[in-house]
């Protein structure tokens, strides 16, 4: 025999004081972190063995004194707190260093690659986003079905590829009908907008497509059993015992509960996302930031390398930042 | 506790049957795996003599899956190839899960500033970027498999070590480990007998989800050919048929069995996973929108 309780008195709204606090320290704890970052950042390249003006030297007839000038000219003579000093101080600049083979200033290199790399995965995970969201609950809404587990094995099994896999596997599949190769055609003579807009989005087709196949898996899965669990909530069944249609509580009640882990999760797996993109990058020789990460690690290119790695990970905390005021937006409960 | 899933969840008739099957499946995929690399290793298998006239030969009846780009046979790499994923997948998850479990014991049993230092930390590890920091790591420190194993284990631990924090923090409250403190236990004899079980069976869930993590974020890094020089692995086999032109020779054979392997595995993990968190959690089976009866099916050997 079930008992049935009283609802529990409804939440007073937060106070703006409250709201502010909660973003405060969510604010002070992402200064943290990029902080962390830029000194993990710094530390890394300092900490191991060799510095860069040790295999540059290694030059045959290389005397001391050119060791010795080198080391002066890049101030590595410096104590390392010094060195560090310097770093913090350039990098409040926005310098970055000089990129060893492009020769400009990382800075420049970065923002570039950063501007190609934002459209692709945008598109890619408004992709995996939409699929994902739309898979999951039909999956919670079939629960039980053969529909559900369709739903549920084949997004588990497509996110268990490797990502760099999924692309190559693409590229077999779509090569004959679109370009598999950078974000434009380098042989283009055309100036007029659509043509170019038409190539351009030829050839952001396939690395979208392999992040969103890439990422889809897991909101499949994070969607289903968040809507599962909203749906064996006692409003939904009150709903139910009203007599409302199914569509009804399943979109006026159960999805816009069920949405706050989605939010949470789409956010964490931007960190997932940035290391696909470097994968996408690399086999579609796609002019991002993760391609210029690879390339750094092939060349040597400390500079460019450090950059692009700090580059990637502060975007990623200011992307959960960013999350957690959507989901204050979405349930404000959670100042509390 | 012999089986900590049983204990837990008692109601196995409202399971659905086909989570068993899965469990089953799982459980004999990565047996089978484990068995062929470790028997790769025993009978020291060697790739075979590189012979520049099978180039990309394709698949044959003596050779079921052709020839790669040095003309060696795709089946045998493929046999030496699941060794370093299957050892760094489990060395590298066992990693993640000790680091993991540690802090999130430590963090979730001490109350205070060290609990949110470690849970800062913690935050920040499940935020960071794993493949381009592992990426930096390996690309300065180099690569070979015992190092990636550490790398990649001190960059799966943060989730891990959240579940237990969590876990820890609510078990520590329940009224019987506030009965045992009362009657003079320590910290120490608290965890060991009365928090471990209870987070024992979450470890194995997440530990399923980092063998997996960890055999992708290899076969990533060995796509950049980060994985060490002479590594035969499935990662460095999509590697070089990927940089050495396998599509331009419609060489599918090369290319397409190494990222099933990874796939197959990867699934395997994340099926065992899930059972298991099914087994400790069975709650998420019983919401349903449909109409629910109550009358249970019984079957044979069922207590009515």
């Amino acid at each position: 025999m079930r008992r049935w309780r009283l609802p529990p008195p409804s939440p007073k709204p937060p106070s703006s004081m409250t709201r502010f606090s909660y973003l405060a320290r969510k604010i002070g704890i992402v200064a943290f972190g990029i902080f962390a970052t830029i000194t993990l950042n710094f530390f890394l390249f300092r900490v191991l063995p060799g510095d860069a003006v040790a295999s540059m030297a290694r030059v045959p007839g290389g005397s001391a004194e050119l060791k010795a000038t080198l080391l002066a000219e890049f101030g590595l003579d410096k104590p390392l707190m010094a060195q560090y000093g310097d770093y913090l101080y350039q990098l409040m600049r926005g310098n970055l260093g000089v990129s060893y083979s492009s020769l400009r200033p990382v800075t420049e290199d970065v923002i570039k690659a950063v501007g190609n790399t934002v459209p692709m995965t945008l598109l890619g995970i408004t992709i995996a986003v939409l699929v994902g969201i739309s898979t999951g609950v039909l999956a919670a809404y079939k629960h039980g079905t053969a529909t559900d587990t369709v739903i549920t094995n084949v997004a588990t099994i497509v996110y268990s590829a490797p990502t760099q896999w999924i692309a190559i596997m693409l590229v077999l599949a779509f090569s004959a009908y679109l370009p598999a190769s950078g974000a434009s055609d380098p042989f283009s003579f055309e100036t007029e907008f659509w043509p170019l807009f038409v190539d351009r989005l030829r050839h952001i087709v396939l690395p979208s497509l392999t992040l969103a196949t890439a990422c889809f898996g897991q909101y499949t899965l994070v969607t289903r059993s968040s809507v599962l669990a909203t749906l064996g909530e006692d409003y939904v069944g009150a709903a139910k015992a009203m007599g409302f249609p199914a569509g009804r509580i399943l979109f006026s009640y159960a999805i816009p509960n069920a949405l706050i882990p989605i939010v949470t999760l789409i956010a964490l797996s931007m960190g997932t996302i940035m290391g696909g993109s470097v994968v996408i990058e690399t086999v579609f020789s796609w002019p991002g930031i993760g391609r210029a990460m690879y390339e750094a690690i092939t060349d040597r290119n400390y500079p460019l390398l450090q950059g692009a790695l700090l580059v990637i990970t502060v975007s990623v905390i200011v992307f959960n930042l960013l999350a957690d005021i959507i989901n204050m937006k979405i349930d404000p409960r959670i100042v509390e | 506790m012999s089986d900590p899933a049983q204990t837990i969840a008692p109601a196995k008739p409202l399971r659905p049957r086909t989570t068993n099957l899965k469990l089953w499946v799982a459980i004999g995929t990565l047996l089978t795996f484990i068995v062929i690399a470790a028997g790769s290793r025993l009978l020291q298998i060697d790739p075979g003599p590189i012979d520049t006239s099978l180039i990309y030969a394709p698949p044959s009846a003596a050779h079921w899956l052709g020839f790669d780009d040095a003309g060696r046979d795709v089946v045998r790499l493929l046999i030496i190839g699941s060794w370093p994923s299957v050892i760094v997948g489990l060395c590298a998850a066992a990693v993640a899960v000790l680091i993991g479990g540690t802090i999130g014991l430590v963090a979730g049993y001490s109350r205070g500033w060290l609990d949110l230092i470690l849970l800062r930390i913690t935050d920040y590890f499940i935020v960071v970027p794993a493949l381009p920091l592992a990426m930096v790591i390996t690309a300065i420190w180099g690569a070979d498999l015992w190092r990636m194993i550490v790398v990649i284990g001190i960059l799966l631990w943060a989730t891990t070590a959240r579940v237990v924090r969590a876990q820890v923090k609510s078990g520590r409250e329940r009224v019987y480990v506030q009965r045992a403190k009362a009657l003079g236990a320590g910290p120490v004899h608290i965890i060991i007998h009365h928090i471990l079980p209870q987070v024992l069976p979450l470890i194995s869930t997440t530990g399923a989800l980092a063998v997996a993590l960890a055999i992708l974020t290899q076969a990533a890094l060995e796509f950049f050919g980060l994985g060490g020089a002479d590594v035969l692995s499935w990662g460095t086999m999509i590697r070089f048929a990927f940089q050495r032109d396998a599509l331009l020779n419609d060489a599918w054979w090369v290319i397409v069995p190494p990222g099933l392997c990874i796939c197959t595995v990867i699934t395997a993990c994340y099926w065992l996973s899930q059972c298991l968190e099914s087994a400790i959690n069975p709650r998420l089976h019983t919401t349903d929108l449909r109409v629910r009866s109550f009358s249970r099916r019984l079957t044979p050997g069922d207590q009515p």
